[in-house]
């Protein structure tokens, strides 16, 4: 009988996953011996790291999308009808349409979202770039600003953990280039005691933030906004007051884990090296949904699921796993509108980021544009 | 009572204080979560971003090549 692969989540990790396994699993597909099978949210796929760019009108709307059909291997049994339970006790899962769809190997890879309605008034006052509606309120309300307060707050948990800094440093130049920059000052606030949860990428931060005049509270966890009085207050007991206010969200991951008991917060259980659902030896789990405590991030996403593409069509093949997550994950870091830099690290490595450079700059801008490569597993 | 376990031992980024504060979000008062940290750092940072918020610091103990450092939910 055949193997029937169930895939749900078609963003970066179960798309490369997906594709992954049609070029290992190609003659397998062609005798019907495996199929494959994915349950996506919706039609269209989005380049998330582009909506860093759309608040300051740096790319065009379309250029984030592609259709998921075009981006996914034609093997592969795409339906846009999401998740509604995952029950890895039954093996299935039940959809919006009302259907029930069996499986022999499980991948969830549902990703993460933000949570602005947990903090009382963030989603009234904050403005925030994390989706497409976000990041469009937020380049009008750039573009109606004129000088004042600017706070970049970020919260835990979140993805991408150095798109707050990039922000920072785009909303600097950007307002530097408007000629803003002399009646405005911006304060980044950050949850633990420096500026980004990597040492050596926080101590960068800091002086590249003394050079330019970038303000900074460490500590500060929001605890409430006041649209009206236009200040936010932190559990650790500060308030600062904004004229514009830039946040980072909390983040959950997708309802369809917690509606199905999978994992608090709708993070999944995994084991760090195996990226099985714990308890389960046919359900793996990708992406930012894991409860690994590792960055939520398209390369993680992305190294992951190259060892779980391995991994399950040995399992498929003969009945084996091939090898184990080493905990890679790898960044760029924009440092300005001109400059970036890199770094990466995995359970054993610590990080260690290089000078900012126009080159790697360069490489990044170049990867925006790489990345539906390798969504489609050709890099 | 509950005790939730967050093993952030070999976590560089985002690290056991941010694991943590994200997984304090989810538990109730009263309830306790217990950080496991290859980071000699969080002995220092851990307790010192509890006291500030007005969580509690419960039993932490050094064990082999890491640190058990629990805290229960105040507020
Ligand atoms: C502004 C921004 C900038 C970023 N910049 C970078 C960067 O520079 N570098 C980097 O590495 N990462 C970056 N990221 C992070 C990166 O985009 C994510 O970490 C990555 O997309 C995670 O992949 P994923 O597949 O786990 O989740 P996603 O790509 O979010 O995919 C999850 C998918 O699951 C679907 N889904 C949810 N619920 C259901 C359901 N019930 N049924 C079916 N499908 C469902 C969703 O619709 C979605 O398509 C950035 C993110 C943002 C928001």
């Amino acid at each position: 009988m055949s193997k029937r692969i169930l895939i749900v989540g078609g963003g970066l990790a179960g798309t490369i996953t997906a594709n992954g396994l049609c070029r290992q699993l190609g003659s397998q597909l062609r005798t019907g011996e495996v199929s494959i099978t994915m349950l996506g949210a919706t039609d269209q796929h989005m380049y998330q790291p582009g909506l860093l760019y759309v608040p300051f009108g740096g790319i065009r709307e379309t250029e984030l999308f592609r259709d998921q059909k075009k981006v996914l291997d034609r093997r592969i049994n795409f339906f846009v009808d999401p998740a509604t339970k995952i029950d890895v006790e039954g093996n299935q899962v039940e959809t919006q349409s009302g259907k029930s769809f069996a499986y022999d190997y499980l991948v969830i890879a549902t990703g993460s979202r933000i949570v602005p309605d947990e903090i009382p008034g963030m989603a009234e006052g904050a403005h925030w770039f994390y989706d497409l509606d976000g990041a469009r309120k937020m380049r009008q309300a750039l573009e109606e600003f004129d000088g004042g307060k600017i706070v970049v707050n970020v919260n835990a948990p979140h993805k991408c953990p150095v798109a707050p800094l990039e922000i920072t440093f785009m909303l600097y130049d950007h307002l530097e280039k408007r000629g803003l920059m002399d009646k405005t000052e911006i304060t980044y606030t950050y949850p633990i005691g420096r500026l980004h949860a990597l040492e050596p990428v926080a101590h960068w931060a800091n002086a590249e933030f003394d050079k330019y005049g970038i303000k900074y509270e460490t500590f500060f966890n929001a605890k409430a906004v006041n649209p009206g009085a236009k200040t936010i207050e932190s559990e650790e007991g500060s308030t600062l007051p904004y004229d514009l206010l830039v946040t980072i969200p909390p983040h959950r991951g997708a309802e369809v884990i917690e509606a199905s008991e999978l994992g608090a917060g709708g993070w999944v259980p995994t084991d760090r090296q195996t990226l099985n659902h714990e308890g389960s030896t046919n359900v793996f789990v990708v992406g930012d949904t894991t409860n690994i405590p590792i960055s939520k991030a398209g390369s993680t996403a992305h190294f992951e699921a190259d060892t779980l593409i391995d991994n399950l069509a040995s399992l498929v093949l003969e009945g084996r796993t091939a090898r184990l997550y080493d905990g890679k994950v790898f960044c760029f870091v924009e440092t300005g509108m001109d400059t970036g830099t890199y770094v990466w690290f995995n359970y054993e490595t610590p990080p260690n980021p290089g000078p900012p450079s126009k080159m790697i700059h360069w490489f990044k801008l170049a990867y925006n544009r790489l990345y539906w490569l390798s969504a489609r597993g050709l890099l | 009572m509950s005790t939730t376990t967050i093993d952030a031992r070999g976590a560089y980024c985002p690290g056991p204080l941010l694991e943590l504060i994200a997984g304090l979000k989810l538990i109730e008062i009263g309830d306790e979560i217990e950080v496991l940290s290859s980071d000699q750092g969080s002995i220092k940072d851990i307790p010192e971003w509890v006291a500030k918020v007005g969580h509690e610091i419960g039993e932490s103990a050094e064990l082999d090549g890491y640190w058990s450092i629990r805290i229960i939910k105040a507020k």
